[in-house]
């Protein structure tokens, strides 16, 4: 096929389109996004998979990220060492997730993992209250707050241990309507 | 708690229990990526990541899970290195492949990349992708669900425009510039087939071309606009070309596609309505967890969107308050409100039939005043042919004014508020329609002697059809004019008038909101009349489309210049299953008409394809009776009632079925619910006990040094030991 482009092998290609829901060009078009996040410090060749990791004060502030509450959450759960420095394997597995081809499972996993900010499996009342207060920045009052994340957990609670297990967290989620259509990110 | 149940009360003593559930079969899907790409590169039995290393050994050591179906590499939640890891242990499990083997995976992978290809290519010839995109970005996913339905009626109305004019147009078109064997429609003579039409002789004066154009009489009404151009029968070639029976065909096929296509695209939002309706309907998580659009990348957007979510979370609190008020009202007060809401529903009634009334009054003058065909004022002529066109827009400009008014009376929860008004908005405005209709209807066949000798009123309309054309066609074109007129000339200035002026009267009024359902209700009503009218003017679906392109850049243009989303919110979802349902009450509205017409009326002597026919639908059982005699019995057989009976049955049989199977599977659903709950407890029942009894054990022993990469070692027991934490 017609370009030849020299940032990665063909097998390199084809694995990330094995394992992402992205095209070649798409695949092509992220590694420009992540090379424009720090020039200096990606490199254009990527044939013998460098070693390099952007931190997280550059990549929350990309167009697609700066708004989102959640941002700081969404790139430590993707990063490996969970303090939000991502590889380009993470950045392409980060926006595979939450782009629209991805399935509900694998979002719902994932949404967990963002949403539990002690990092503990579950999702206690303290996260629920941080979760609302990000969502809201903080304009509930304190007794609203606590009111609503009361009833969450009252609905979305089965097995009765007033927080949210991964199971409990899967339950609600297959019957959000809209959680497929706004757990994504167009890039 | 009571005694039996304090064993479910975690115990902060024991911290071995937090380590057994990280073993827990069901916990290694949700390992972090941290934790097992450490567990990946093998490293020693260290402490300080036990669990991690634990369950990665674990993970390694269990074989493809063999109850689970094999997931595609792409749709496990691991890092990239252990897809790829996976991929190529998959491979290897796969055995080695042969020649033959490998080409077919070859093969298999080549046509995978050449269908996502294509299916790039095609996503981008999308109809405006890139605009929005752009509207999804700044303003979510709400009014993006508008903007998406306003191009799907774009594609429809150019598909049935395209249908029109492959079999009924471009056979009349071909015919006109070459030579073939053509026969008119036959016509007595008689007086019903005089038809001279109002075309304009002499000198014209330019106005009256104005007014020609705006409602399609004059130079317009000859052309292959309207129904009564098309006078040919047969077209003779290499074969017959049957000119009404292409023309009924159209019509009927047009419907069905339509309705085909709804359905197709509302099924995946039905899907979803119905996991929705459920009695423990959660509204608070959703909007706490699925409530943030991530797609909003614009800093305004995400400031409404933030106000909106709290807007959405305090009304759902006051719910949760009307509703505890609402159980704790009395028997009096109850008696009370209900008598108020029937007193309302009357009045709502009583507006809509003055509504409808005023209608057909309009609409009798109207005709009447453009039979009498006086010559007076330009202007003048042409509100009298668009009074009815007038009314109905001024009709459906104050009812939802009036509705909204009644409702804060009848002391409904808000959200029950909201979607009964839409009911009542939507009633009202396609019900308008049928009475213009109607009321045309009557004129028609209704002659000054108490008989019509031709089925209709031909003195007055020799060519009936060509006038609810034309009708149709004044309706389309002025519902375009009032949209355009709106834009420009009340939100434009508005904007201005709210930016610029500090009066008290600008901050009352504030900015515009982009309120969805008005709008939806907009172009809903359009495509209703469009359906309509298509029989009666073929070109109709055209000057639809080119509607449609041009509302939506108008909107577009007025939204991201003087809008602000609305504070309240219209979710996704349930928005599109909305859109599609109304649209679903439209078309069937519309068949209403055109079925009555096609059956009922007796069409036209002097115009038209169905000259010779009595009614439209004649032309079938005609051809019918010259196919061969075989297909001729099949087809009798189909319309006979014996099977008509039969079918009924069927599909009343297969209703039933359907409906059995779907409460059972609620009811199997429900049972589910109570066994995950059942499981959660017993597992930290069994959690509570192993960690007593571990307890028992380590109490027992306690000169025993704790074990350390002690794994999988069975004591008397029978219980696996965990590891313990060196205690310090």
């Amino acid at each position: 096929m017609g370009n030849k482009q020299t940032i990665f092998t063909d097998e390199q290609l084809d694995a990330y389109q094995d394992c992402t829901f992205f095209t070649r060009k798409e695949i092509l078009r992220l590694h420009g996004r992540y090379h424009e996040l720090a020039p200096h410090l990606v490199p254009m060749d990527y044939t013998n998979d460098p070693d390099v990791k952007v931190p997280l004060a550059l990549i929350v502030n990309m167009p697609e990220l700066k708004e989102n509450p959640f941002r700081n959450r969404i790139v430590e759960s993707f990063s490996e060492d969970g303090q939000g420095n991502l590889s380009f394997n993470d950045f392409v597995d980060m926006f595979s997730v939450l782009s629209e081809m991805a399935p509900r499972e694998l979002k719902a996993i994932y949404a967990f993992k963002i949403y539990d900010f002690n990092v503990d499996n579950y999702i206690c009342k303290e996260d629920l209250e941080k979760t609302l207060n990000r969502l809201t920045k903080e304009e509930l009052t304190p007794e609203e707050v606590v009111l609503v994340c009361e009833k969450a957990i009252e609905e979305a609670d089965l097995d009765g241990d007033n927080k949210l297990s991964f199971a409990d967290f899967e339950n609600m989620i297959s019957r959000a309507p809209d959680f497929l259509s706004t757990f994504h990110i167009r890039i | 708690m009571d005694a039996p149940d304090a064993v479910f009360v975690p115990d902060r003593r024991a911290p071995s229990s937090h380590l057994l559930l990280e073993q827990l079969p069901s916990y290694q899907s949700l390992l972090y990526r941290r934790k097992t790409s450490s567990s990946s590169r093998r490293r020693g039995s260290g402490r300080g990541r036990q669990p991690s290393i634990n369950s990665g050994k674990w993970a390694e050591q269990k074989p493809v899970h063999s109850g689970e179906e094999l997931k595609p590499v792409r749709e496990l939640p691991k890092s990239m290195q252990e897809k790829q890891h996976e991929k190529q242990q998959r491979l290897q499990q796969g055995g080695a492949l042969t020649g033959w083997g490998l080409w077919r995976l070859n093969v298999h992978r080549s046509l995978k990349r050449l269908k996502e290809d294509g299916m790039d290519v095609l996503s981008s010839l999308q109809l405006w992708r890139a605009d929005i995109h752009l509207i999804e970005g700044m303003f979510g996913t709400g009014i993006l669900s508008y903007f998406s339905f306003l191009r799907f009626l774009v594609l429809l109305n150019f598909i049935m425009f395209l249908l029109m004019f492959v079999f009924v147009m471009l056979p009349v078109i071909i015919t006109s510039h070459s030579t073939h064997n053509i026969t008119y429609s036959s016509s007595n003579g008689s007086e019903c087939s005089v038809y001279l039409g109002s075309s304009r002789q002499g000198l014209v004066v330019f106005h009256e071309h104005i007014t020609d154009l705006l409602s399609g009489t004059g130079f317009l009404e000859h052309t292959y606009l309207f129904y009564g151009y098309y006078k040919l029968e047969f077209i003779h070639s290499h074969f017959t070309y049957n000119l009404p029976l292409a023309y009924l065909l159209a019509t009927i096929t047009y419907l069905l596609l339509s309705l085909l296509w709804i359905v197709k695209r509302s099924a995946a939002g039905f899907k979803r309505k119905l996991i929705q309706d459920e009695d423990r309907f959660q509204s608070f998580c959703n909007k706490v967890f699925a409530g943030w659009d991530f797609c909003i990348t614009n800093e305004n957007a995400a400031r409404l969107k933030r106000s909106s979510l709290l807007y959405e979370l305090k009304m759902d609190l006051e719910e949760e308050r009307i509703k505890r008020k609402m159980a704790n009202r009395t028997r009096g007060e109850k008696c009370r409100i209900y008598a108020l809401r029937a007193a309302l529903n009357l009045f709502v009634m009583a507006v809509l039939v003055a509504c409808f009334y005023c209608i057909y009054v309009a609409t009798v003058f109207s005709q009447r005043k453009q039979a009498e065909d006086q010559k007076s004022n330009f202007l003048l002529e042409l509100v009298v042919e668009y009074l009815p066109s007038i009314v109905i827009t001024l009709a459906n400009f104050i009812t939802p004014l009036i509705f909204n008014l009644i409702i804060s009376f009848e002391d409904y929860s808000p959200a029950f508020e909201i979607r009964f008004t839409l009911m009542r908005c939507v009633f009202m405005r396609l019900a308008s329609i049928g009475v213009l209709l109607f009321s045309l209807w009557v004129q028609i066949t209704s002659c000054a002697a108490t008989d019509c000798p031709c089925g209709y009123n031909h003195q007055l309309y020799p060519c009936w059809e060509t006038h609810v054309g034309q009708e149709m066609y004044k309706l389309v074109i002025f519902d375009f004019l009032i949209i355009a007129a709106v834009t420009i000339f009340v939100e434009f200035p508005r904007k201005i008038i709210v930016n610029y002026c500090d009066c008290g009267l600008a901050k009352w009024w504030g900015q515009q909101e982009f309120g969805i359902p008005q709008n939806v209700l907009e172009i809903v009503y359009g495509q209703t009349i469009c359906w309509i009218g298509t029989f009666y003017c073929p070109l109709l679906p055209a000057i639809n489309t080119v509607k449609y392109i041009l509302v939506f850049y108008l909107k577009k243009v007025s939204l991201v210049t003087n809008c602000r989303p609305s504070t309240r919110p219209f979710r996704a979802s349930s928005s599109h299953f909305f859109f599609l349902v109304v649209l679903l009450i439209g078309l069937a509205l519309a068949c209403v008409p055109v079925v009555v017409s096609i059956a009922e009326i007796r069409s036209s002597r002097a115009c038209g394809p169905f000259v010779s026919y009595s009614t439209s639908w004649e032309v079938v059982p005609r051809v019918v009776s010259q196919l061969p005699t075989g297909l001729r019995s099949f087809l009798h057989a189909l319309a006979s009632e014996a099977f008509a009976v039969s079918f009924f049955v069927i599909t009343c049989l297969g209703m039933f079925y359907v409906i059995a199977l779907a409460g059972a599977h609620k009811r199997v659903i429900e049972q589910l619910r109570d066994q995950l709950v059942m499981e959660g407890r017993d597992k930290r029942f069994l959690i509570q006990k192993l960690c007593q009894a571990q307890q028992v054990v380590y109490a027992r022993s306690p000169e025993r040094r704790p074990l350390r990469g002690f794994r999988g070692h069975r004591n008397d027991a029978g219980l696996y030991l965990v590891e313990l934490e060196t205690q310090a």
